[in-house]
């Protein structure tokens, strides 16, 4: 491994680090007396401070080293976890990260920003004698030994006559305490009548469920002076022992495995039992006392608790593996997918019926090969919808409004490439919420709304779509101010009668704004054009809903994967096309006889309705004649029904999206190219921009008419 | 108010050991030379705790063992011998007497009070 190799693993390792912590502290500042919180955010500063020393970055180490510091003092609750402490800790993550960037670079940040920081988190901090250098080697202690901890079942029954040898049994369970967290039950079913009973004899035992670090000798240990003379069992409490049910253990055989039940009693009380709580049946049997059904309880309790837990350890248990290499992976596949096509195609010809079998067995092992590789390339949402807790919180202090971010669909696995190229587009949707959606607290109150406004982000599956869902409870859309707007830039005349989809989908026109004033925070000269355009790309779709004092909503439909689609494959001049299925709603014939009614202007009557078409053929500048009967292919494009006529319809297709040489790829109306089976290569068209260009181009020629 | 401690061995050495560990973790601490020594200390004024050599002249520590637990004021307080490697039947009987943890010599300051920390409460 070289220095390079190191440094990239460091600076994937922090910043995920550096996420846990950006979501660490977000929820610190809703509960902040979260320890489990508390002790994630300490443990992902310990990591990054330990790791940036171990590979050279002093900058990164010495800085999270002060930041570490104070928090040690807020885990061992010598500080409060106040706003400040997080806002200042946020500020610091921020500087690591930027750190880190630059560091990678061989620059480094302005020192003074860091040390200001630093002296504002130390100002947190009551007394600060020699802080800085105790605390964080315990903590390290503390952080090595936490992980193998296990958990005992321990039974002690001391003889009768230990308090004869002058030792008390209370001493034992004191310094077994001291091991780790244990709860002890003590059992009292020994003691006899009072008349009976002996002061100076032991008649209790005690059950002890002790979840511990150290291990089995050294509980031994604890009880060395009276372990020939008294009864004494340790039972490691896991799931292997009792996992002959689903339920973690049933009591049961747990109690039956204590000897605190017979076998033949458990099943006399099983078939009396007509009611779903074994433990009290058996208490009013009689056959086990409550202390004990409290142990036993203990110990299933304790088995479920593990068993979530090594399911938790199971779900994140993963590997990494760089991008590119999956990059090239589906690459692979997609040429396996050509080839295999290749194959069946041949093989139906042959007749050949060993040759079919195989290409058939080909066929399906590839297709199930590349729904696995495709499914690898899928990542939870959920990443991205952490970071804008942050920036939701940032922008609504900022713009002073109250708001907060309701997220739903977390889990919602999209292409990775899709996801990083979402980042943006939902940065701006969210921001536009805040900014122009929400209204101030005091407007809202006035409403009688609540004056916390609500943003809701939330993804969900719907067939080989996600449906991303952004929703603000604001004060909608203004239609009157995009009428007003849209006049005067031309975009719509007086007369013109618009439907309230029409306006409101205007938002999406290049350069369109209501705000008369731009806001330093939506006014950055990006408007929702470029949103649509971001979605476009990812071959996705945006609307737009509003409902006036309610709220507006973004509905973003997206592809599961960028790297294959369906295609709809057509033919024009002997040259194959494919246009994406997702986009096509039907196919209409049109015949020579359909062209001269319609006085040869490319419009087709689809059901009544009137849709302009436009021809591949001359867009492509195709020789030859176009046959008695085309085809053309009704598609969704720009917000329109559009038509592309064609020779031939030649059916579906499963397309491996494969990019264009450099020499095309500029090329406006071309997304990609796919190999077919018979080895020959179809062009993707990338509908909204062959539209685009078909506008353009009527509008020189009408111009030039007038 | 600090807990007594009575500390029985022969060795003037041990004694001093015993003495500056004890009172270093705060407790206080009377010595006694033997067996015979430390019960006539005893009666007059019983410790919370003893710590006894087991081969000493006089009188042994089983013996002492012995006679304070038969005592009404010793019937159950802590009794920690120290012992050495090759008594393991001398264990055996001190227990049998009435011990209630044993400490090997040569022993460390540490060891000795993990031990008083669990049986002494």
């Amino acid at each position: 491994m070289t220095m390079d190799q190191y440094a990239e693993t460091f600076r994937e390792e922090t910043l995920e680090l550096l996420s846990e912590l950006e979501v660490g502290l977000l929820e610190l500042e809703q509960n902040p007396e979260d320890v489990d919180v508390i002790g994630r955010v300490f443990r992902a500063l310990h990591t990054v401070k330990g790791s940036a020393g171990m590979i050279g970055f002093d900058e990164i180490s010495q800085f999270t080293h002060e930041v570490e510091t104070v928090f040690e003092l807020v885990r061992s609750g010598g500080l409060p976890v106040t706003g400040e402490l997080v806002n200042l800790t946020l500020a610091a993550r921020d500087i690591i990260k930027e750190m880190l960037d630059k560091n990678l670079g061989g620059e480094s940040v302005d020192p003074e920003i860091a040390d200001q920081l630093v002296a504002a988190l130390r100002g947190l901090v009551p007394t600060q004698d020699d802080f800085s250098a105790n605390g964080v080697a315990e903590a390290e202690e503390l952080i090595t030994s936490e992980s193998e901890e296990a958990t005992y079942h321990i039974r002690f029954r001391p003889p009768a006559n230990i308090f004869h040898r002058g030792i008390q049994p209370q001493g034992l369970l004191q310094e077994l305490s001291r091991l780790g967290t244990c709860r002890v039950i003590a059992q009292t079913d020994s003691i006899p009548r009072l008349d009976e009973l002996d002061a100076e004899l032991c008649y209790l035992y005690w059950d002890i469920i002790l979840t511990t670090e150290h291990d089995e000798d050294r509980i031994h240990d604890v009880f060395i002076f009276v372990e020939d003379d008294c009864e004494l069992k340790i039972l490691p409490i896991n799931e292997d022992l009792l996992a002959q049910s689903g339920e973690g253990g049933r009591l049961g055989d747990i109690l039956v495995q204590h000897g605190d039940l017979s076998r033949d009693d458990l099943e006399r009380v099983l078939q009396a039992q007509n009611k779903p709580k074994l433990g009290e049946v058996l208490v009013q049997a009689g056959v086990v006392t409550g202390a004990q059904l409290d142990v036993a309880l203990e110990v299933q309790a304790e088995v479920k608790r593990q068993k979530q837990k090594r399911e938790a350890v199971e779900e994140s248990s993963s590997i990494r593996v760089r991008s590119e290499k999956l990059d090239s992976l589906v690459d692979l596949i997609g040429e396996l997918v050509t080839v295999q096509a290749r194959l069946s195609q041949t093989s139906a010809g042959q007749d050949d019926p060993v040759l079919n079998e195989i290409a058939e067995e080909v066929e399906r092992l590839t297709w199930e090969m590349r729904d696995h590789i495709l499914n690898i390339r899928m990542l939870p949402i959920g990443t991205t919808f952490s970071s804008f807790q942050r920036l939701v919180r940032d922008l609504s202090q900022e713009l002073g409004k109250e708001a907060v971010l309701v997220t739903a669909g977390a889990e919602t696995e999209l292409d990775k490439t899709v996801i990083d190229r979402l980042g943006d587009p939902l940065v701006h949707l969210i921001r536009n919420s805040i900014d122009h959606g929400l209204e101030s607290p005091e407007v809202r109150h006035k409403a009688g709304k609540p004056e916390q406004g609500t943003i809701f982000l939330s993804a969900t599956h719907s067939g080989a779509n996600v449906i991303l869902e952004v929703r603000d409870d604001g004060g909608g859309i203004n239609l009157n101010a995009i009428r007003e707007r849209a006049k005067s830039r031309g975009l719509l005349t007086s007369e013109m009668e618009t439907s309230e989809a029409e306006l409101i989908n205007l938002i999406f026109s290049p350069g369109f704004s209501t705000v008369g004033e731009v806001s330093s925070v939506s006014g950055r000269g990006v408007g929702m054009d470029v949103v649509k355009q971001a979605i476009d790309s990812l071959r996705g779709s945006i609307a737009v809903t509003s409902v006036e004092g309610k709220g507006t909503t973004f509905t973003i439909k997206l592809p599961l994967t960028l790297a294959i689609i369906d295609g709809l494959l057509v033919q024009v001049a002997g040259e194959k096309f494919v246009l994406p299925l997702s986009a096509v709603e039907e196919c209409i014939e049109l015949s020579r006889q359909d062209v001269a009614s319609a006085n040869n202007r490319n419009l087709i009557k689809v059901r009544g309705e009137i849709v302009p078409y436009l021809r591949l053929r001359e867009r492509f500048r195709l020789n030859g004649k176009p046959p008695e009967i085309e085809q053309v292919v009704i598609a969704e494009a720009m917000g329109q029904r559009v038509g592309f006529a064609v020779d031939h319809v030649i059916g579906e297709h499963q397309t491996v999206i494969k990019a264009l040489g450099q020499m095309y790829r500029d090329i406006k109306g071309l997304s990609g190219a796919t190999i077919l089976g018979d080895g020959t290569v179809a062009l993707i068209l990338d509908l909204p921009p062959l539209v685009q260009e078909a506008e353009a181009d009527e509008r020189i020629l009408t111009d030039s008419v007038h | 108010m600090a807990k007594k401690i009575m500390a029985v061995d022969d060795s003037a050495t041990i004694r001093q050991v015993l003495s500056f560990t004890l009172q270093g973790a705060g407790f206080e601490v009377t010595e006694a030379e033997d067996g015979q020594d430390a019960l006539e200390k005893l009666v007059s004024d019983p410790p919370d705790m003893l710590i006894t050599d087991l081969n000493m002249p006089r009188m042994d520590g089983i013996q002492l063992i012995k006679e304070v637990r038969q005592s009404s004021w010793g019937k159950f307080i802590p009794i920690l011998m120290l012992t050495t490697e090759s008594q393991e039947a001398k264990k055996q009987e001190g227990k049998a007497a009435g011990a209630s943890a044993w400490l090997v010599k040569p022993f460390k300051p540490e060891q000795l009070l993990a031990i008083i920390n669990v049986v002494l409460l």
